[in-house]
């Protein structure tokens, strides 16, 4: 018997006997027989708790976590504090085991935590409306790009090619299939080549995509980019790094219409890839085509006030093939571990976070370029993330940092050919003077 | 179930008054009814021109979305801004809620329209 | 009630974290960063301490309900209990402290159970590959139908346009097919439940991409003709895709892929326990047969010469659905589940889901209407059309159910039952637990007939009455001012 199956045996029975079978094997009888397995599944286990444990354990130890390394390796993935408190308020299992909140009456911790998250991303982009969450930056942006299509009625899409090649290989899928045209704007120096940008732009663009900072940690220059809005009558899309706004300019004051962005930043850690959180806001006027779950207050048969899911109309359980988006689940516990982030952080704490970052980076910037092992990369204004050009070829510089405990920078030449031995470097809040002087030193010393 | 015997109707639900030169669509009690709390209606512009049988616009209840099908075809000469703003008013007044006015391209189809009795059967049918 | 939200807790000055000072020297923000990027007007983010963030989040937890305060019951949603090991082996830092761009040496762990969590599902649905990128369900159908399109856009039958859904489909297949480009047609399904054969054969034409199908279905149950269903796609020269929201019902006793899909797409939140997270995370992994492996999402996980590696070399490939490779920590429980159970105890899992299923559909039937009245799977659909007719609607039924203390079905779902009740007890559910359920409902039967206020007042034993949805649709308040506070 299985521990997570509590009726016995006997209790089997008892059932069985009450709806008037015989045996197990006539729950089935609608499975016509020639589908039907016939053999046990080829699987490993069972295992007990122990095992499983010693299992998991293995396993884990196999991979590099970042805990007993400084890790200067970022690209949409960053090793930012996490306060400890978050972790503890995730492991109530109220709010773990817990459904969609279709139910409100006994739903309303994770609505209202939903409702200040939103108020939160708000705050942050300088946005009307937010969304509870969508998958990933990466889907996010692609989410957007379908809404600007379906707002402006047109058909082509503009985006940087300093966006993440990642986004871009999703928006690409996202766009190919549903039947629009993604149009990449060339870079010079580091951000987007305006004229390149301006010379793609018709009537029949529906927006254009810009990250700020963009992959490569620059700065793009976006008020340009918006002067471009009323020309073309197009939507402006701005991916952010959340952590940046502690700092940076909202992306509304911009000219944005519609903000995403990857939200791991805050409070969520790298786990090779996810579970993440993509955050999503637009002005006003766009709510009724946004996409995903929206929480609203409202007030009870009594007059209290609540919270509730609203503006479903648009989503897919009830506008099927018309909804705005097919999004069901999202990712509500990350957007409780943001939430939690910010509450912690506050005010104060995230632009500490972005500070921090901004100055260490510089720093570390500095530093290598000190060592003569580099010579600068891009030279625009950079928040958290620079590039630089290695002498040393990258496989075997990162590869030898590790070694040393240190996780090297990203070979931009992966994604961009062009740029061969541009290393892009992050630093976060977290890494100490100490750390970013030993990476300096042991990048001369495998030299 | 209030069915006014000087309105024609739709198997979709809608009714169809003509005044003077225009034809006047909304929805109707059973409509309504089975909507519940209306809280959003999207209809189209004046000058559009609509086909009998397509949608020309939206109705929304908290949890349900209807299309609202054109009873004729034609063109749209006025619409009803009022319940733009307070879409309420057609659940509490459905028959003078009126949504749209067309001017008919082709009143000939003006005959196979439902008329009251004709409605009330379908009605009665679909519950 | 009156709950402050967090904002209305900030207090000037307090502070909830500590960072060390910042010890690298310090230049002046504006020599760095053009004036013009500075921000100037802060975000109001709460200005709280660490004990009145935990007293916060503390109370709010407990005013949700969740599978470990009780019955779940709720219709093609899987709530079953989520084992707690898999949470502690999920949140080891060998797992979650890890970069997704180390480069593959340095991440085999990770790699080897991503590898082996494709062998695992692919075993128990008859698959050939699975990618384990798409975070959730409607993620998975998203990549399963980009796959179809690829599929026959590659055998030059690019103008196949049209998909094929049940009437009783979930709202994500519309949705999905239509963030392909395809034109969605419904089909009607019969007085037993299955898809409507004759119906079905009228609709096959040279535009035909494929059929979608959940089965069990969300009537919850078998598709006795899925054969002959599978049969008349391929003959028509589509694709048949497998939604796998009830998967749960099969596992170990029949397989998607004996049954004749093509592509399959799994709910870890649902059939393999990881737990739903107030709405998410999730995980939906996609697989397909032979033929459409070249279109899998990139990077597909592959083992070669003793090493795991991510396989990028994938020119048919649709290219991706999302950033790096899925809900890893997700993935991870879901694997610790599989293994914990073993073959054997999936197979139980689904036996004992069915027989609960079967057991509260008995016990029920006698209060409520049975629509399809046949041996259901993991999960079976009531009506509560006596009750509408005395004025009582599923809603009050499924508040009323809260002051009991038990979590309500899915209601009003599936859209071709009238007063739909859908009710998925799962295997984690007890006998004693089951029987209280039925219990409580009977006598919510009763008291609709002979108190019906109590029930279109309900609920009265939760943190709040009944909420005016309506206003909060008709006067939006989608976020706090920060206005508000100057009150």
């Amino acid at each position: 018997m299985n521990r997570y199956i509590s009726n016995t045996e006997e209790q089997r029975e008892r059932m069985l006997k009450e709806i008037g079978f015989d045996s197990p094997d006539m729950l089935f009888k609608d499975i016509p027989e020639d589908i039907r397995l016939n053999r046990s599944l080829m699987l490993p286990g069972p295992l007990t708790e122990m095992e499983l444990s010693c299992h998991m354990k293995r396993l884990a130890g196999k991979n590099i976590e970042s805990g007993g390394y400084s890790c200067f390796l970022g690209a949409g993935a960053y090793d930012h504090y996490i306060p400890s408190v978050i972790a503890h308020i995730l492991n109530r299992s109220e709010f773990y085991t817990s459904y969609t909140p279709y139910q409100p009456e006994i739903s309303q911790g994770t609505l209202q935590a939903i409702f200040e998250f939103q108020t939160m991303i708000c705050e942050l982009t300088g946005m009307d409306v937010a969304n509870a969450s969508v998958y990933d930056g990466a889907t996010a942006m692609a989410e957007a790009a379908n809404m600007a299509c379906k707002i402006t009625r047109k058909e082509k899409v503009v985006v940087m090619r300093t966006v993440n090649p990642q986004y871009r290989k999703t928006l690409k899928a996202y766009a190919g299939f549903k039947g629009y045209e993604i149009l990449e704007a060339d870079y010079q120096e580091g951000t987007t080549n305006l004229s390149d940008l301006e010379s793609l732009l018709s009537a029949e663009t529906a927006a254009v995509i810009v990250q700020n900072p963009n992959f490569f940690g620059s700065l793009e220059e976006v008020a340009k980019i918006a002067d471009l809005k009323a020309k073309y009558q197009v939507l402006l899309i701005i991916c952010v790094d959340p952590v940046s706004l502690g700092l940076f300019k909202t992306p509304e004051e911009q000219g944005a219409d519609i903000v995403v962005g990857e939200g791991q930043a805050l409070g969520n850690p790298m786990s090779f890839g996810g579970p993440y959180l993509g955050f999503f806001a637009a002005k006003d006027k766009y709510l009724r085509q946004m996409p995903g779950r929206i929480v609203g207050q409202t007030v009870d048969r009594n007059g209290e006030p609540g919270f509730t899911l609203t503006m479903q109309t648009r989503e897919q359980h009830i506008r099927r093939e018309k909804a705005a988006s097919n999004i069901c689940s999202n990712q509500a516990l990350n957007a409780l571990a943001a939430t939690v982030y910010l509450t912690l952080m506050g005010k104060q704490g995230l632009r500490e976070a972005a500070y921090q970052s901004l100055q260490k980076a510089h720093y570390g910037y500095n530093k290598l370029i000190e060592t003569d092992c580099f010579r600068p990369g891009f030279t625009k204004p950079f928040f958290k993330e620079f590039t630089v050009r290695s002498e040393i070829p990258l496989d075997r510089l990162n590869h030898d940092l590790l070694k040393e405990g240190i996780i090297g920078g990203y070979a931009l030449e992966k994604d961009y050919p062009e740029l061969k031995g541009f290393w892009l470097v992050a630093v976060t809040e977290k890494r100490t003077k100490g750390e970013i002087d030993e990476l300096a030193e042991k990048v001369v010393e495998i030299r | 179930m209030n069915i006014p015997k000087d309105l024609k109707y739709t198997k979709d639900h809608e009714w169809i008054r003509k005044e003077e030169d225009l034809i006047y669509v909304g929805i109707t009690e059973y409509a309504q009814n089975s909507m519940g709390d209306v809280v959003f209606i999207e209809l189209p512009e004046v000058g559009d021109t609509v086909v009998k049988g397509d949608a020309f616009g939206v109705v929304e209840s908290v949890k349900a979305v209807s299309d609202i099908y054109a009873p004729l075809s034609g063109t749209v000469k006025k619409i009803n801004e009022k319940i733009l703003d307070y879409p309420e008013k057609v659940n509490k007044d459905p028959y003078g809620s009126w949504m749209m006015a067309i001017e008919s391209s082709d009143l000939s189809q003006w005959d196979i329209l439902l008329d009251a009795e004709a409605y009330e059967k379908l009605c009665e049918e679909e519950d | 009630m009156n709950r402050k939200l967090i904002f209305e807790k900030s207090i000037k000055g307090r502070k909830g974290y500590a960072l060390p000072e910042c010890d690298v020297p310090a230049q002046a923000i504006e020599d760095i960063i053009p004036k013009e990027y500075i921000r100037i007007e802060e975000p109001e983010l709460p200005e709280v301490g660490e004990v009145d963030t935990v007293r916060h989040f503390t109370l709010l937890s407990g005013l949700n309900y969740g599978v470990d305060n009780g019955l779940y019951p709720l219709g093609s949603c899987t709530m079953k209990y989520n084992p707690k090991i898999n949470e502690d082996v999920s949140r080891l830092d060998g797992f979650t402290g890890v970069h997704p761009d180390l480069p593959d040496s340095a991440v085999q762990g990770c790699l080897e159970l991503l590898y082996k969590m494709d062998l695992f599902l692919s075993e128990i649905t008859g698959m050939e590959r699975i990618s384990l990128q798409p975070a959730a369900g409607a993620h998975g159908e998203l990549a399963g139908l980009m796959m179809m399109k690829a599929f026959h856009q590659y055998h030059g039958e690019g103008h196949r346009n049209k998909i094929i859904v049940p009437d009783s489909a979930h709202g994500t297949n519309p949705a999905s097919a239509a963030m392909v480009g395809y034109e969605v047609i419904e089909v009607k399904t019969d007085s037993r439940g299955n898809v409507d054969l004759s119906e079905l054969k009228k609709m096959m034409s040279g535009g035909i991409a494929g059929i979608m199908l959940t089965n069990p279905s969300t009537l919850g149950l078998f598709e006795e003709n899925i054969c002959e269903i599978t049969d008349i796609i391929h003959k028509a020269g589509g694709l048949v895709y497998y939604d796998g929201a009830n998967l749960n019902a099969i596992m170990g006793i029949t397989r998607p892929g004996d049954m004749g899909f093509d592509i399959v797409h799994l709910n870890l939140h649902k059939t393999f326990s990881t737990p739903h997270g107030g709405g998410g995370p999730g995980s939906g992994p996609v697989g397909v047969k032979k033929d459409l492996v070249p279109f899998l999402p990139v990077p597909l996980i592959q083992y070669k010469d003793g090493q795991y590696i991510r396989d990028y070399d994938r020119p048919l490939s649709i290219g991706r659905v999302r950033s790096y490779f899925g809900n890893f920590s997700v993935i991870v429980k879901a694997y610790a589940y599989i293994l914990t159970m073993g073959a054997e105890g999936l197979r139980h899992a689904s036996e004992t889901a069915v027989l609960n299923a079967n057991y509260l559909m008995h016990k029920l039937k006698k209060n409520y209407e049975l629509p399809y009245d046949r041996t259901c799977m993991h999960e079976f659909v009531l009506s509560g059309r006596h009750q509408k007719d005395i004025g009582i609607t599923v809603l009050d039924i499924a508040k009323r159910m809260m002051d009991y203390g038990i979590h309500p079905p899915t209601v009003y779902f599936p859209l071709k039952v009238k007063e739909a009740m859908m009710f998925e007890p799962t295997e984690t559910e007890s006998l004693e637990t089951i029987d209280e359920a039925a219990e409580i409902l009977m006598r919510i039967a009763a008291e609709a007939e002979e108190n019906p206020e109590l029930l279109k007042e309900a609920p009265h034993r939760t943190p709040v009455a009944r909420l005016d949805e309506v206003r909060a649709v008709r006067e939006p308040v989608l976020k706090w001012h920060a206005k508000n506070k100057e009150k």
